[in-house]
């Protein structure tokens, strides 16, 4: 066992790697150059496009053992990793590490394949199913979580090799030119894949809408791409939107959003030129919903929206109030029929988005980030990843890389959830560190954390209910109770990577 | 004195059998929730949501709103009991339906008295907002309105009256017009607060806005609330303008002015400064903090010449 310095308990292998243990948010720096991957050529006349995902998976040279990636921009709608995995299943393929950028409730089709040793272990965060079973212990399968920074980071590292990647294209020609903006399957941005496309060793693209060469605009690029299969379906589409997309109507999500737009309005950061990340969350959109009136009415013009883009952040964008959009992902419809028209709608690579080993990644140009948590400790730690039931549940998401790019960091999280406490003495799992935390913003007050003294004293100057972490901690279990705490047994089931590749936390087995 | 300052812009309705709902109460932004065990609970709920409003009262240490509790009409057989009990549990003040004439609060007022002498509390603790919702109240609300100290207003209330007068409500509210001045002026008269009826359509926030902005040109100080949603538009509508606050300051610096040497009349801008004109710049000035629209200390010696 090593300890790392928040003082976490980590194995020191884990899947076949040494632990490197988290130390601090900024300082860790390796040395070395980017992966690289073996030279190709195509002569003219030679042809990408194969008669199926069978042959495309046989002449990709994949072999038990290796490594696969897909992206998740078609979120729970996504058909083709389970696609994919059947093939692979089919041709007797065993001991598949997935490195994908995230897996979905829809991938829980992927269970036997687990427990048939088709596939061996997730390189990716996984949301659903899968975690819980993992968490109780009933399915044999480790689990390294990234944040999209990292994963970006990790590719690019050469710590982790995808031996071949399946990149889902809504729209592509048979020679690999695709985007993500037009055909039945339309998902928006491709952010995710472009890493992709790029360092894997072998890169297939799948299409339920083949066009002919040239297609364009070009996303990613034929350079890249060794061969193109045509499916007749990539998904669903309509699960795009497979989180809640509308402001919440919740009085508590309310007065959670106001006491957070209240906070940026106090930061002094709203002011022309102004950049802004939200997720997709009811509560979110009800903070873009008060900054967007506190914009217009201040006549503010703001640089850059980022990260997930949905439709509220389009509006703003065509109102003027912000100059661009960068998008690594489209959060709902209406983003993904804006960015193949909205030539300020920007399509963003995971790596420009948020890998912290580039020269300089979009969030560090973040001045405020609204993000959630299912649970927050006394220092400000932040768990999405486990729920209070100790199962592993969420991906990371951009959680930790927004949170350590932007100059004011908003958790918005209800004080109470059901009958559970959110802020708690220390959280089941750390996904992203108290140090890259500003402000916890819930129903009952703001605390605010030490390193914001100036924003604090503002704050309180404004009479906004500032209360000090511990305080807010003891309101709600006063309310609650003490809840009995969840009990697990040694054995480490997955890992919580920083964004730097170091690792912040481990997951255990839950006792039943 | 200090009753008729007291900001009542928004009174909250919370159904007192809904947990959910009542624990929520300390995060609403409303000056005053009202926990209903009348309406809102039926009849077969109403022992366990009295139980329930007495356990939440209870828990609920560091009041920061007014609370009242609706009780069952006292026509009915069920408000003593409710009554029995959530007053251990010390709230504000009760809410009585169908005050169709003084008696009703003037019974109250004995039973609440016997409460407080059996509690060992302050007499006269727990005041009284009567509801004015038939044509009866509203023909007796001027005597309703002096019928006991513990007033701190009336409440009128649309949805029975014009049932009272078989009559539809429209979102409008012509038909309300006289009900709602002859409310206004009792209060008025009675130095009490008036309180508008509730506005049941909680989607429809623009006819809300147009509503709250008639009765407050009407005079009445607030208005009952079915939902949370609703706070904001009443807070914004019931917001003073700039210009409302820099004059209130005026007013305020010259009857310093004037109680420094020793007078209770001063002119301000060629206008007389008494009395009147003092206490609206003093209800626009709470008003203006409440909305954090200024930050400064009323000294009420000062402003009225005594406590």
């Amino acid at each position: 066992m090593v300890t790392n310095n928040l003082g976490r308990q980590l194995p020191e292998t884990f899947f076949g790697k040494k632990v490197q243990p988290y130390q601090d948010p900024y300082s860790h720096k390796p040395v070395g150059n980017h992966a690289t991957r073996p030279l190709r050529r195509h002569n003219p006349g030679d042809n990408k496009l194969l008669r199926g995902l069978r042959e495309a998976i046989e002449a990709s040279g994949l072999k038990s053992g290796m490594c696969i990636a897909t992206h998740h921009h078609l979120r729970n709608g996504d058909a083709l990793l389970n696609l994919v995995i059947r093939e692979i299943d089919n041709l007797g393929l065993r001991d598949i590490r997935i490195a994908s950028s995230s897996v979905h409730p829809v991938h829980a089709e992927l269970i036997p394949y687990i427990q048939k040793g088709v596939i061996s272990g997730f390189e990716c965060g996984v949301n659903g199913l899968i975690g819980e079973m993992v968490s109780r212990g009933e399915l044999n399968c480790p689990i390294i979580v990234r944040t999209h920074g990292g994963r970006a980071r990790s590719l690019i590292t050469g710590e982790v090799v995808v031996d071949v990647a399946f990149i889902a294209a809504p729209s592509c020609d048979s020679y690999g030119n695709m985007n993500g903006f037009f055909g039945p399957s339309a998902c928006g941005s491709l952010g995710y894949a472009f890493t992709d496309a790029q360092y894997a060793r072998q890169v297939i693209a799948v299409t339920d809408n083949l066009t002919p060469a040239p297609l364009t605009p070009v996303s990613i690029s034929q350079s890249l791409v060794d061969y193109v299969v045509e499916v007749n379906s990539l998904g669903d589409p309509r699960k795009i939107v497979s989180t809640t997309t509308q402001i919440t109507r919740d009085p508590v999500g309310l007065q959670i959003a106001r006491y957070a737009a209240q906070v940026i309005d106090a930061s002094g950061l709203l002011r022309d030129g102004f950049s802004f990340q939200t997720g997709a969350g009811g509560i979110s959109l009800a903070v873009a919903e008060q900054v967007r009136r506190m914009m217009s009415q201040a006549r503010i013009k703001g640089s850059f929206g980022c990260g997930g883009i949905t439709g509220y952040f389009v509006d703003m964008l065509e109102e003027g109030l912000f100059r661009t959009l960068f998008d690594v992902q489209c959060f709902d419809l209406k983003a993904v029929e804006s960015i193949g028209r909205n030539l300020n709608h920007q399509e963003m690579s995971a790596d420009t988005y948020a890998n912290p080993f580039n020269a300089g990644a979009m969030v560090n140009l973040l001045d405020c980030v609204i993000l959630g948590a299912t649970e927050i400790d006394v220092n400000f730690n932040v768990n999405v990843n486990t729920e209070s039931n100790g199962y592993l549940l969420h991906n990371t998401g951009g959680h930790s890389d927004a949170a350590a790019g932007a100059k004011l960091s908003i958790i918005t999280a209800p004080l109470l959830r059901g009958r559970l406490p959110i802020i708690r003495d220390t959280v089941t799992t750390v996904t992203t560190p108290g140090r890259t935390i500003d402000v916890i913003v819930t129903e009952r007050g703001i605390a605010v954390n030490d390193h914001q003294q100036e924003l604090k004293q503002e704050l309180i100057r404004r009479k906004i209910p500032v209360r000090d972490i511990h305080e807010l901690r003891a309101e709600a279990c006063r309310i609650t109770g003490e809840p009995r705490p969840v009990e697990f047994t040694d054995d480490v089931v997955a890992l919580i990577e920083y964004r730097d590749g170091t690792i912040i936390d481990a997951v255990r087995k839950v006792k039943e | 004195m200090e009753n008729s300052f007291r900001l009542r812009r928004s009174l909250l309705y919370v159904p007192g059998n809904m947990p959910s709902m009542l624990q929520n109460i300390p995060i609403f932004a409303s000056d005053a929730v009202m926990i209903d065990l009348e309406d809102a609970v039926p009849y077969s709920e109403k022992d366990a949501a009295r139980t329930l409003v007495h356990s939440f009262l209870s828990t609920y240490q560091d009041r920061n709103k007014e609370i009242f509790v609706r009780i069952n009409s006292l026509k009915t057989d069920w408000w003593q009991q409710d009554l029995q009990a959530i007053l251990p549990a010390l709230p504000d003040g009760v809410r009585l339906p169908e005050a169709d004439s003084p008696e009703f609060v003037e019974h109250l007022d004995t039973v609440l008295t016997e409460f407080e002498e059996e509690l060992g509390i302050e007499i006269g603790h727990f005041k009284i907002l009567p509801s004015i919702e038939t044509a009866e109240g509203v023909i007796n609300c001027i005597k309703t309105a002096r019928s006991s100290n513990r007033l701190i207003g009336l409440a009128f209330g649309a949805e029975d009256y014009t049932a009272s007068l078989e009559i539809e409500r429209t979102k409008t509210g012509e038909e309300l017009f006289a009900a709602r001045t002859r409310v206004v002026w009792a209060c008025k008269s009675a130095g009490i607060q008036a309180i508008d009826t509730i506005f049941s359509d909680v989607s429809d926030m623009e006819a809300l806005r147009h509503e709250t902005a008639l009765i407050k040109t009407l005079g009445f100080s607030g208005k009952s609330l079915v939902n949370p949603r609703q706070i904001e538009v009443v807070h914004e509508v019931f917001a003073p303008k700039q210009e409302e606050i820099d004059y209130a300051l005026q007013v305020i610096e010259a009857i310093q002015k004037a109680r420094e040497m020793g007078t209770g009349v001063i002119s301000l801008n060629g206008k007389m400064v008494d009395a009147p004109v003092v206490k609206r710049a003093v209800k626009i000035l709470k008003t203006a903090q409440a909305h954090g629209l200024i930050d400064m200390h009323l000294d009420e010696e000062v402003i009225y010449g005594h406590k």
